[in-house]
C-alpha cells in the first residue's frame, strides 16, 4: 500500500474531567497532506499534539471526545467508521507509534508476538509471510540480530532498539498513513541519530504519509514537509518547515525557536575565583554485592577526578547509564564511594549520610530531575520551604514568613501559590519550588540533576535562565548534570564527558563544545540535531549508510 | 527458568520452616500464659488440690516450660503429634478425622468462588464506570460489608426454616447421594463464597484495571485489537501476579478461618476442632492446628508467587 493523502477539516475535541463541565481540548484544526508527505505536529506539552494525532485513528483518550470536524484518509472519511470498522483501520490502513516503546510493548508477550498481531488479526498476510516480513523489516531498520530479536522479551532490548522494533510493528501492514508520537524523545542523542535516519529511510522508500508529534523543532526539521505549531488546542501557525524555521510569523513560534537553542548565560558572569569548594580524586562507586578485593560487581564510576570552585558551575554530560547521577548521588552522601575522596571546603566528606555534619547537609543540596517525586504531594508550598528552615536555621515565626516570601521572589513565583499543593502548580512552577527548596537551605553547591529535562523546551529555558541568575546573585556552585549540551553550553563555565563511567574529556565549555578531542565528545555533539533542514542527510552515520542526500 | 523457580521454592520453604518454627513458639508462650490450669480444666471444679496435683505431674505440666515446648517440638519434628489433654486421644487422630471434612467444604468453596470472583471482576474492569461496574461494585460492597454471622442466619432463615429446601444442620455422616451432598454443603458454600468472591472480585478488578490504563493496552487498542482479546490476551497475563495473591490470601482464610460457619451449620472442620482445644487448655492439638493453618498459608502464598513468576517473563527469564 502507498501513502494516501490525509484532509482534516475543522477537527474538534473536547475533554470532561470527573464531574467537571465538558470543555474544549482541541479546536478547528486542518491541514492536508499529499501521499507520503510528512506533518509535523509541534507545541508544548498539552497542546494538544498527540490528541490530534491520536484522532488520525478515531480514537480519543478516556475522558475525551472527538465532538466534530471530519478526517479524510484517502476514500475514508475516519470519523463517521463503525467501532468495527474503526478496528479495521487501526494497525492496518493507520498505524501509531507511541512515545515510550519500553511501556507500549505488552511485559509478558514476545516481540514477535506482538509485531505481527495485527497483521494476522486484519488477515493481511498469514503467520509465516507475516514473520518473514516482519525479520525483513528489523534488517531494514538496522537491529541487531534481525533472525531472532523477535523471540526476546521487551525487558530484553535496548529503549532505541525497542523503538525500531515498533516502528516495524507499526510498518508491517504497509500503513498508508503513520503517526509517530515523539518517537524519539526518550532516547539519548546518539541513538536518536540512528533511529531518526532508520526512520526516515524506511518511510521514503514506501512513500509513507506521516504525522510527527514532537516537541523538538531541530528534530522535526529533519523529518517533516510541513509543520502545524500548536498552543492550547489552537493552530498557532502552519506552513513549509524552511519557511517556519527561517520567517517565523507568529511569536509564539519565535519563543519556541529561541528555546530550542539557548543562548550562553555563562559568559555574562563575573569568573568567579573563589577556594576550591568540591575536590573528587580518584572516585570509584559501584552498586551490587563486595567482593573480595571490596569491590563491587557493578561499578558505574572509574577514577573520576573533579574540582569546583566556590560560585563556579560545572556541566556533566553523557548518555544515559554513563554514571551522571551516581556522581552526585556520591557527593550527597546517598551511596558510598568504594574509592577515592572528596573533599568539601578543604574537610573530607564522610561517605554516606551517616557521617555528615548538618552544617555539611545544608551546604550541599540536591534538585532533583522531577519535581513531581521530590514534592510531596500532600504539603503546601509554605510547609516545603518551611521545613528546610526549621531544620537548618530554627527561625521563628515571622522570620521564617519573611524568608519564604524572600525565597519566592528569588525564584520569582507570586506569594500567592504559597497556599498551593505541587498538584496545583504547573511543571514549571514546581521545579521553581523544587530549586527554593534548594535555596532554603543556603547552600554553597546545587547538585542540578537533570533539572530541565522533564520540562518543556520555553519552561526549561526560563529555569536555565533563573538558574544563571541565582548563580550571579548568591554565588551558588552547580554541578550541572544533563543529557542535553545546548543546555550545558548556555550554563556551565567547565564541562565533564562521561561515557561508561568515565570522564574522557574535562575542560572549559568552549574548548571541550567547539573543539572536543575525544571521539566520544564529538559523536555526543555531532548528534544534537541542528535547527536546518537536511542536517540528518549530511550526517555522518548517514554518509556512512549510503542514503542519497 | 528452572533455576530461578528452584531458588526461590528451595528458599521459601526454608523461610516457611523458620516462620513455623517462630509460630510455634508464639503459640506456646500464649498458651503457657493463658489463665486457668489445664488439669484444674480437664478435673472441673470440685477436684481436690491432690488430683489436680497427681493430673498435673501426669500431664508433665511441672516441668519448665521450655522443657514442656522442647519435648513438643522433638515429638513435632519425629511425626509424633503429641496426646489430646482433655480427652486422650492422639491429636494426629483428631486432626485426621476433622481434616478432610475441611478440606473437602474448602475445595468445593474455591471451584465455586475463584471463577465467579475473576469472571466479575474482570467484567467490572471491562466495563469501568459504566452500569455493570457500579451494579457489581454496589455487589461486592455490600457482600463485604455484611458479617458472615448474619449471611449464615439468613441463609438458614430462608432455605431451611421458611422454604424448607435444605437441612439446617449440615451432618456429613447422611450424606449418601450427590443431591444430599449439595443440600449439605449449600449453605454453608454459599456463605463462605459471600466473603471471598466480594475480596478477590474487586483485588482482580483492581489488578486488571491497573493494567488496562497501561500504554501497552492502549497500544493494543490502536493496533485494532478488539476489547475482549485485549483483556485475555494482554492485560489478564500481566495481572496474574495480583490475583494470584489476592486468591492465596482469600483462600488461606478457608481452613482456619471459617469457625463461624462451622458452628452455625455444625460443621465438624478443624477450625471447630482448635477453638476447643483453645478453651480446654490443649496445648498439643492447639500447637498442631496452628501449625497446620500456618503451613497452608505459607503454601499458598508461595504457590502465588511461582504463578506470578510463571505468567512474568522478566522474572522467568532472569
Amino acid at each position: 500500500m502507498q501513502g494516501e493523502s490525509l484532509i482534516v477539516r475543522d477537527l474538534e475535541i473536547v475533554a470532561t474531567p470527573d464531574g467537571g463541565e465538558e470543555r474544549s481540548i482541541v479546536s478547528r484544526i486542518g491541514f492536508s497532506l499529499a501521499p507520503g508527505e510528512v506533518l509535523a505536529l509541534i507545541g508544548e506539552s498539552g497542546s494538544g499534539k498527540t490528541t490530534i494525532a491520536l484522532a488520525m485513528l478515531g480514537y480519543a483518550r478516556r475522558g475525551c471526545r472527538i465532538a466534530g470536524g471530519s478526517v479524510r484518509l484517502g476514500e475514508t472519511e475516519v470519523l463517521s467508521l463503525s467501532p468495527v470498522a474503526t478496528r479495521a483501520l487501526r494497525g492496518h490502513r493507520v498505524a501509531y507509534i507511541a512515545q515510550s516503546a519500553a511501556a507500549a510493548f505488552n511485559p509478558s508477550r514476545s516481540l514477535m508476538d506482538q509485531v505481527i498481531e495485527a497483521a494476522l488479526l486484519h488477515q493481511v498476510m498469514d503467520r509465516r509471510s507475516a514473520r518473514d516480513k516482519a525479520i525483513g523489516l528489523f534488517r531494514d531498520l538496522a537491529l541487531p540480530d534481525p533472525e531472532h530479536i523477535g523471540e526476546r522479551y521487551p525487558h530484553q532490548v535496548s529503549g532505541g532498539q525497542l523503538q525500531r522494533v515498533m516502528a516495524a510493528m507499526a510498518l508491517l501492514t504497509d500503513p498508508a498513513l503513520v503517526i509517530l508520537d515523539e518517537p524519539t524523545t526518550a532516547l539519548d542523542v546518539t541513538t536518536q541519530v540512528e533511529v531518526l535516519l532508520a526512520f526516515k529511510r524506511v518511510m521514503r522508500e514506501r512513500g509513507t504519509t506521516a504525522i510527527y508529534v514532537s516537541h523538538d523543532l531541530a528534530v522535526v526539521a529533519q523529518m517533516a514537509d510541513q509543520v502545524l505549531v500548536l498552543n492550547g488546542g489552537c493552530e498557532q501557525e502552519q506552513g513549509r518547515i524552511e519557511e517556519i524555521l527561517e520567517r517565523p510569523r507568529h511569536a509564539y513560534t519565535r519563543s519556541l525557536l529561541a528555546a530550542t537553542r539557548p543562548v550562553r548565560l555563562a559568559d555574562s558572569m563575573p569568573v568567579a575565583t573563589g577556594q576550591p569548594l568540591l575536590e573528587i580524586a580518584q572516585l570509584d562507586v559501584g552498586y551490587g554485592k563486595l567482593n573480595r578485593d571490596g569491590e563491587p560487581s557493578d561499578k558505574v564510576l572509574r577514577g573520576i577526578d573533579l574540582t569546583l570552585s566556590a560560585g563556579r558551575s560545572i556541566g556533566v554530560i553523557g548518555e544515559s547509564g554513563s554514571g551522571k547521577s551516581t556522581l552526585a548521588r556520591a557527593i550527597a552522601g546517598l551511596i558510598a564511594p568504594c574509592h577515592g575522596s572528596v573533599q568539601f571546603d578543604g574537610t573530607p566528606l564522610p561517605p554516606t549520610l551517616r557521617g555528615r555534619t548538618p552544617d555539611q547537609f545544608r551546604r550541599i543540596q540536591m534538585a532533583f530531575q522531577s519535581a513531581d517525586n521530590a514534592l510531596n504531594p500532600a504539603h503546601s508550598v509554605r510547609r516545603l520551604l518551611g521545613r528546610p528552615l526549621e531544620t537548618y536555621f530554627h527561625l521563628d515565626r515571622a522570620e521564617r514568613r519573611r524568608r519564604i516570601d524572600e525565597l519566592m521572589a528569588l525564584v520569582k513565583l507570586p506569594t500567592s501559590l504559597l497556599e498551593r499543593k505541587p498538584g496545583e502548580l504547573s511543571g514549571g512552577q514546581k521545579q521553581r519550588v523544587n530549586l527554593a527548596r534548594c535555596l532554603a537551605a543556603k547552600p554553597d553547591l546545587i547538585l542540578c540533576d537533570e533539572v530541565t529535562s522533564a520540562l518543556d523546551t520555553v519552561v526549561g529555558a526560563a529555569i536555565l535562565e533563573l538558574l544563571a541568575e541565582l548563580r550571579q546573585e548568591l554565588g551558588v556552585a552547580y554541578l550541572f548534570i544533563s543529557h542535553d549540551i545546548s543546555t550545558v553550553r548556555a550554563l556551565c563555565d567547565d564541562v565533564m564527558v562521561l561515557y561508561h563511567g568515565e570522564c574522557v574529556e574535562f575542560g572549559s565549555c568552549e574548548t571541550v563544545l567547539e573543539a572536543p578531542r575525544h571521539d566520544y565528545t564529538r559523536k555526543l555533539i555531532g548528534s544534537v540535531p541542528e535547527l536546518r533542514p537536511g542536517w540528518l542527510e549530511h550526517h555522518p552515520l548517514a554518509m556512512a549508510e549510503g542514503t542519497p542526500a | 527458568m528452572r533455576n530461578t523457580l528452584f531458588g526461590l521454592v528451595a528458599g521459601r520453604l526454608g523461610a516457611s520452616l523458620l516462620t513455623l518454627f517462630l509460630v510455634s513458639l508464639v503459640i506456646f508462650a500464649i498458651t503457657s500464659l493463658l489463665p486457668g490450669d489445664t488439669a484444674q480444666q480437664i478435673l472441673g471444679q470440685f477436684a481436690t488440690p491432690e488430683q489436680v496435683a497427681a493430673l498435673r505431674e501426669q500431664l508433665g505440666l511441672n516441668q519448665p516450660a521450655i522443657l514442656r515446648y522442647w519435648h513438643w517440638l522433638s515429638g513435632f519434628v519425629t511425626g509424633d503429634l503429641g496426646q489430646s489433654a482433655s480427652n486422650g486421644m492422639a491429636v494426629a487422630q483428631l486432626i485426621n478425622d476433622r481434616l478432610p471434612n475441611s478440606l473437602i467444604l474448602a475445595g468445593i468453596t474455591t471451584i465455586v468462588s475463584v471463577p465467579i470472583a475473576i469472571t466479575m471482576g474482570v467484567v467490572a474492569a471491562m466495563g469501568r464506570g459504566g452500569l455493570i461496574d457500579r451494579l457489581l461494585n454496589l455487589v461486592t460492597l455490600s457482600m463485604v460489608a455484611v458479617p458472615e454471622f448474619l449471611v449464615a442466619t439468613l441463609a438458614v432463615l430462608i432455605f431451611a426454616v421458611k422454604l424448607n429446601w435444605l437441612p439446617a444442620l449440615s451432618y456429613v455422616s447422611t450424606v449418601d447421594s450427590l443431591g444430599d451432598a449439595m443440600k449439605i454443603y449449600a449453605m454453608p458454600v454459599l456463605t463462605l463464597c459471600c466473603v471471598l468472591i466480594a475480596q478477590m472480585a474487586r483485588m482482580t478488578r483492581a489488578a486488571l484495571i491497573d493494567q488496562l490504563d497501561s500504554p501497552y493496552v492502549e497500544m493494543a487498542q490502536l493496533k485494532g485489537v478488539p476489547p475482549i482479546r485485549r483483556v485475555m490476551r494482554h492485560a489478564l497475563p500481566n495481572a496474574v501476579g495480583p490475583i494470584a495473591n489476592a486468591v492465596a490470601l482469600s483462600l488461606s482464610y478457608l481452613l482456619g478461618g471459617v469457625i463461624i460457619v462451622e458452628t452455625i451449620f455444625n460443621y465438624p472442620g478443624i477450625a471447630s476442632l482448635m477453638v476447643d482445644a483453645v478453651s480446654n487448655r490443649d496445648l498439643s492439638l492447639v500447637q498442631a492446628c496452628a501449625m497446620l493453618f500456618c503451613g497452608t498459608y505459607l503454601v499458598l502464598v508461595m504457590l502465588a508467587d511461582i504463578c506470578a513468576i510463571l505468567s512474568n517473563p522478566r522474572l522467568r527469564n532472569r
